[in-house]
């Protein structure tokens, strides 16, 4: 009975392969855009789907308006040896990124497209557009992938980062998965200036099914504009916990980033108590950062904030007490008072070069 | 209007997992479990536009084994009038959750679906955009803020995004998803556990509901992620820069 179920299974696996395997993958990449360049993060999305499989056609889906949109296409048909295509949807309805357009553009292309993979990068635009999208062409997807070991196999951290899972897809295609940015970094490419880059094509939406458009309108953003490098993909994050004790007091993590050339963070503790806006969180439930080094003060190190910040390759912790979990993760600790050992730092480290 | 609320059985919070030895997942026998927290706060909004008399009726939902009553019952004790337990022997995937809440949305006709943004044991973020898009309802996800205009029918939402702070307006009936800061979930009083004794739940199993309970995702492995090496903890702050500029050769 054991060895028939066994057979049957390898028989199954090696059905599976095989139409795989013959197979080559093609990859449409959902990208976001904004002032005629392609965000960062959904590059990584271009790296991770790169690494898929070997032989893989990557064609890059832009959804938006006006001459920004078209600006963005050209950058996207040279960002990566591997774009092959990049599809343009120009249309009033993608002006704003709200769910339920893109997620009937995702099936749509899919549809024409017959793509083996799909691809977001696993910030708010990917986790908010492509499950809908998911459940329009009947898959499960797969959320906030670090590591792609072959075409159907995925690793993705599961209970807040404390395990790690490693799933195999076999439903039908496309296998669609959104991806962690800083699990796929963007090597520095030599744009060869001789190539046109890949061919730009736009996306015919006469088939567009609207029923479910239009029930949803976009109203504002509203942001704190600032001059320090972006949360998600800074080289330095410095962060500050509740022990910052005030909104007063956040500025001297602010001053010791500004040094650093840093971005900052906080934990829940500081944006609940008010010292800086939400979109500045780290951790599960914020943003995941694994900058070269991340400096936490006054920060306990719960496991929901480890979360968002454990890949960092330089982790310093400052904290009174000695005690905090922080200081398992930290390659450098210093017990003390940060009242007293930011502005020492302020002080004492090099102006940042250039 | 009816709100129906979707609450999810999970290890709790606080808990630190552990790998089973066998890598086949996290070890959940004897282990603390608790709603969801995402859950509590989408049932605490529920409740709240309940007594501004926005809504006559909080259904709260939850699929699993039996042992997911618990969960209901909490729900029940804050202030949900009225439970459904949908009967699952095994885990189910996301997709297979929001087939479920489609059907029991047929049933029951809800103007309004609340559920937690993700569960925080498989991270996954996924249910309510599927129920939604399998609706064929707008989804207003990450919801830090929501506004019930009754005449007009719609409900505006301030979600959380990577750049700040999105306004969208979306029409009723649809789907939202909770954020950490949407608000406080209430505690449920002691004289509340018992009167939620006596509320009425009502069970379904997948055949009575017709949806084939499938999986396209198979676990191969759960490990444990890296350890991180040991650090040092260091004596002043002349030090620390030291080894940043000189052992770590990051600033």
């Amino acid at each position: 009975m054991a060895s028939r179920l066994i057979l049957k299974n390898l028989s199954k696996r090696h059905l599976f392969c095989s139409s795989f395997a013959s197979r080559s993958a093609s990859t449409l990449v959902l990208a976001e855009h904004e002032g005629g360049s392609i965000k960062a993060p959904s590059l990584s999305a271009v790296v991770a789907a790169n690494s898929i499989s070997q032989d893989n056609s990557v064609s890059i889906l832009l959804a938006g308006s006006g001459s920004s949109l078209q600006q963005a296409a050209q950058m996207a048909a040279t960002c990566h040896p591997s774009v092959s295509q990049v599809l343009v949807a120009d249309s009033d309805k993608f002006a704003y990124p709200l769910a339920e357009p893109w997620a009937k553009l995702v099936q749509l292309v899919q549809q024409k497209g017959g793509y083996s993979h799909v691809v977001a990068t696993s910030g708010s635009f990917g986790k908010n557009i492509l499950p809908r999208a998911a459940a329009l062409l009947d898959v499960s997807p797969v959320t906030d992938v670090v590591e792609i070991n072959g075409p159907q196999q995925f690793v993705r951290p599961i209970y807040a980062g404390n395990a790690l899972c490693t799933v195999r897809y076999t439903g039908a295609s496309p296998c669609m998965l959104t991806v962690r940015s800083t699990s796929f970094p963007v090597p520095p490419i030599s744009v060869d200036s001789k190539s046109d880059g890949a061919p730009i094509s736009q996306v015919d939406l006469s088939t567009l099914d609207e029923d479910s458009i239009g029930r949803s309108r976009y109203i504002k953003l509203s942001s704190e504009d600032t001059d320090r490098p972006d949360l998600g993909s800074a080289r330095i994050v410095v962060t500050g916990g509740r022990a910052l004790k005030s909104a007063e007091n956040f500025k001297m993590i602010e001053k010791l980033a500004e040094k650093l050339g840093a971005a900052v963070g906080a934990t829940r503790a500081a944006v609940d108590a008010g010292f800086v806006p939400n979109e500045l969180q780290v951790g599960q439930t914020g943003k995941i950062v694994a900058p070269e080094l991340y400096m936490a003060f006054g920060v306990s190190g719960a496991i929901q904030h480890l979360a968002g910040m454990k890949d960092s390759k330089v982790i310093v912790a400052v904290n009174k007490d000695a005690d905090a979990p922080i200081f398992q993760v930290a390659d450098y600790g210093l017990v003390g008072d940060l009242f007293e050992v930011i502005p020492e730092l302020l002080e004492k480290l090099p102006e940042k070069k250039g | 209007m009816k709100i129906m609320v979707a609450v999810k059985r999970v290890v709790d919070y606080a808990v630190r997992i552990r790998v089973k030895p066998d890598k086949s997942g996290v070890e959940t026998q004897n282990v603390k479990m608790s709603m969801n927290p995402f859950c509590e706060i989408a049932l605490e909004e529920a409740l709240k536009i309940k007594e501004a008399g926005l809504a006559k009726e909080v259904v709260a939902v939850t699929m699993g084994p039996a042992n997911c009553v618990d969960t209901l019952r909490t729900g029940l004790a804050m202030g949900a009038d009225r439970g459904i337990h949908v009967e699952a022997a095994r885990e189910l995937v996301p997709l297979t959750v929001a087939k479920v809440l489609k059907r029991l949305v047929e049933v029951e006709n809800p103007g309004l679906l609340i559920l937690g943004k993700q569960a925080i044991d498989d991270d996954c973020n996924q249910t309510g955009q599927m129920i939604a898009g399998l609706l064929g309802w707008p989804q207003g996800t990450f919801a830090s803020k929501v506004v019930l205009d009754k005449e007009k029918q719609v409900a505006t939402v301030d979600r959380e995004v990577d750049g700040g702070l999105e306004t969208i307006c979306l029409d009723l009936p649809a789907v939202i998803t909770t954020d950490l800061r949407l608000n406080q979930p209430r505690y449920a009083t002691l004289p509340n556990i018992m009167k939620a004794k006596s509320k009425p739940i009502k069970k379904y199993t997948s055949e009575e509901l017709n949806v084939e309970i499938k999986s396209d995702l198979e676990i191969v492995q759960v490990t444990e992620p890296p350890k991180r090496k040991a650090g040092v903890i260091l004596s002043s702050v002349d030090e620390l820069i030291d080894k940043l500029k000189n052992e770590a050769h990051v600033i």
